[in-house]
């Protein structure tokens, strides 16, 4: 079969995904530069039979979604900046209660309202610690429209898996960017649905059967009648307050992201690199075009980009740690994820930071001076 | 044992009791009048879903054998948007109080009634944040003391009652844990009715709100209930001058409007019916 390739916006191809993937239900508030997802969602979802609410404000809008997956449904919500702070709390519920749901964070320029039009990257620390408390959660950062799609199925199908909130970070650039995108047939990626309780023993909402990753997921109404709470529960959702209960929870939740499966990223031109770009999402793109003009100059560069930005690619970043002579860690704003590569290089290879938080990409030039500035002083 | 309740026995998650509410608090008679209504109704439990945000009234939630959803601090009309819309045939009920449901919930209570979507909020007021330990909270009323308001409250007092016709619940009524009867018809009447329906349940707080305003014990102040509260259509007989110190219960609203999932629905199945004609 032919199939068609089409001219698409991000924010679109995340709805798109997201519908793939199973979404029937959303709910959010209007804010730039993410509207489109909903305005797309309000659109399409009520042609397969799904929902769509505009809620009263941000906080309306992820607690409806977490309120519709316990229902049984797959639920989003997107927003960008301030309303993703406003998500704060309730983004920590879904990570207690373990409730499936996909946020999109579509990164404008901040702090506060900042540049609502311009993109920026600098949610990335927000994103896994903005919420109160040790949060474990999952995001994915796309760097193309296709790639937002296929992102966007699989953050359904983590949020599935591992009973877990997934953040789709992607920022204005790759949400408005309008690309090529030829769209999968359904069937061809695979669909995950979360497990269903067994029917051969007492169901345990908060234990692991096992053999499984996560706890059995019953959905309201379906004759399973338990208590979901966002205070530490034991395996029945009652709340309680022992600290043997509260320690083993923690880690349970905590060490469940910690699958190798969940971790995603690209190389390009690593091989014999000794030195390398690190960069997500939009940024990446100029990262690309950068190696290739060092390269035609004869300069050792590569990309290393992570897709799974949290848990962060710790075994890939360790190893080419121990390999390169500097790693250049690229990203819209005034240096966070370069911590947590500094974190995992420990001092055994040069990590530079290249970042600015203008509203601004980062342009090619930009890595290339940067690169060549490092070579020049070697 | 035996001479427990047998809607206890029915209803309630017994190995999760005793509960937390302090000795005198009337929290258990509204969360009876809830039970009551439900069975009264006939309701299937599977069906049944109780959502509630944060404080003491919002612990009823993990007590009774229903989906109970415990939820965050003012948000439990949302999270119960999204359950409602997701399956509409299942009966959602919120529990909430006066701080969760009016002060940092208000936008989504106001906003619910606004949809008039078939949800049943029951509001324990006790005019008193007690989980926190005695906060004046939005129904506190003017010149009472509280833990923040150690001179006098200076804030004006919600009328709950006004506040949610105003947003355009289709079922208002109040009921104090005085009045206990009556409290269970108007819940009932709030379950079966199609909308937003806003059930005020007077509640006491002797810990917190009396003690620090002299209101006596706990049955002083069940017995104030039955002194001041005078049923609305004798209340409306009153002249101006009797009514002072008196409140009015009963119902307020009752009208037929409608219902934001049904209309949802039918646009549902109409654009999906399109869809699939290729129109």
């Amino acid at each position: 079969m032919n199939k068609k390739a089409l001219l698409m916006q991000g924010n679109e191809a995340c709805v798109r995904g997201a519908l793939y993937a199973g979404m029937r239900f959303y709910s959010g508030y209007p804010i730039t530069p993410s509207t489109e997802i909903a305005e797309m969602s309000a659109v399409l979802l009520p042609t397969v039979g799904g929902a769509f609410i505009q809620m009263e404000d941000e906080i309306g809008g992820i607690a409806a979604a977490i309120g519709a997956s316990i229902a049984g449904k797959k639920a989003m919500t997107a927003t960008s900046g301030p309303g993703f702070t406003l998500k704060m709390e309730n983004l920590g519920y879904a990570v207690m209660s373990e409730i499936p749901l996909v946020i999109v964070d579509v990164q404008r320029g901040g702090p506060s309202t900042g540049l609502p039009t311009q993109s920026s990257q600098a949610d990335v620390m927000q994103t896994k610690w903005g919420s109160h408390g040790d949060n474990s959660l999952i995001v994915l950062s796309p760097n193309s429209v296709t790639e937002t799609f296929y992102l966007t199925v699989e953050a359904f199908n983590l949020a599935e898996k591992y009973r877990t909130p997934v953040v789709i970070l992607t920022d204005e650039v790759i949400g408005h960017a309008r690309e090529k995108i030829i769209l999968p047939e359904p069937g061809e990626i695979e669909i995950f649905d979360r497990l269903p309780p067994l029917e051969d023993r007492p169901y345990r909402p908060f234990g692991v059967e096992e053999g499984d990753k996560v706890p059995r997921f019953a959905a309201f109404g379906t004759g399973y009648r338990y208590n979901i709470t966002g205070l530490y529960h034991n395996e029945s959702g009652f709340p309680s307050n022992s600290q043997e209960n509260a320690k083993l929870m923690l880690e349970r939740i905590h060490n469940k992201l910690k699958d190798e499966e969940i971790i995603k990223y690209e190389k390009y031109q690593m091989e014999d690199a000794e030195y390398v770009f690190l960069a997500f999402g939009s940024t990446s793109r100029s990262a690309v075009a950068a190696v290739n003009e060092l390269r035609a100059e004869g300069y050792k560069v590569g990309l290393f980009r992570p897709i799974t930005i949290w848990p962060s690619p710790e075994k890939a970043i360790d190893e080419i740690a121990s390999k390169v002579e500097g790693i250049c860690v690229a990203e819209m704003n005034l240096g966070q994820y370069v911590l947590e590569v500094e974190r995992i290089a420990a001092g055994r290879t040069k990590v530079s930071h290249l970042g600015r938080a203008n509203g601004d990409i980062l342009r090619p030039e930009e890595f290339v001076n940067h690169a060549k500035e490092y070579f020049n002083e070697r | 044992m035996s001479d427990r309740s047998k809607l206890v026995d029915k209803y309630f998650r017994t190995e999760n009791l005793p509960h937390i509410w302090c000795p005198g608090c009337s929290h258990g008679i509204t969360t009876r009048a809830i039970v009551k209504a439900i069975d009264d109704l006939g309701l299937n439990p599977e069906n049944v879903v109780i959502v509630s945000g944060i404080g003491c009234s919002s612990r009823a939630a993990g007590y009774l054998n229903f989906n109970t959803l415990h939820t965050t601090h003012g948000r439990a009309l949302a999270y119960a948007t999204g359950i409602k819309v997701s399956n509409p045939k299942l009966d959602v009920i919120v529990i909430t109080g006066d701080g969760d449901a009016s002060a940092i919930g208000g936008n989504h209570l106001i906003h619910a009634c606004r949809r008039n979507i078939d949800l049943t909020v029951i509001v324990f007021n006790n005019s008193i944040y007690g989980m926190t330990g005695g906060q004046y909270s939005p129904t506190t009323p003017h010149e009472a003391f509280g833990t923040t308001a150690p001179y006098g409250n200076i804030d004006r007092a919600f009328d709950l009652v006004k506040l949610v016709e105003g947003a355009g619940a289709t079922y208002v009524a109040r009921g104090t844990a005085y009045h206990a009867l009556q409290l269970t018809n108007y819940i009932k009447k709030a379950i079966t009715h199609k909308g937003l329906s806003v059930v005020e349940a007077v509640s006491s707080c002797p810990t917190y709100y009396g003690r620090r305003n002299k209101l006596g014990d706990a049955v002083a102040m069940i017995q104030w209930m039955k002194d001041t509260f005078v049923e609305k259509r004798a209340y409306e007989r009153l002249d101006e001058e009797q009514r002072i110190g008196k409140f009015p219960f009963g119902e307020f609203v009752n009208i037929e409007a409608p219902e934001y999932t049904d209309k949802l629905y039918q646009m549902i199945n109409e654009v999906e019916a399109r869809h699939e004609a290729g129109v």
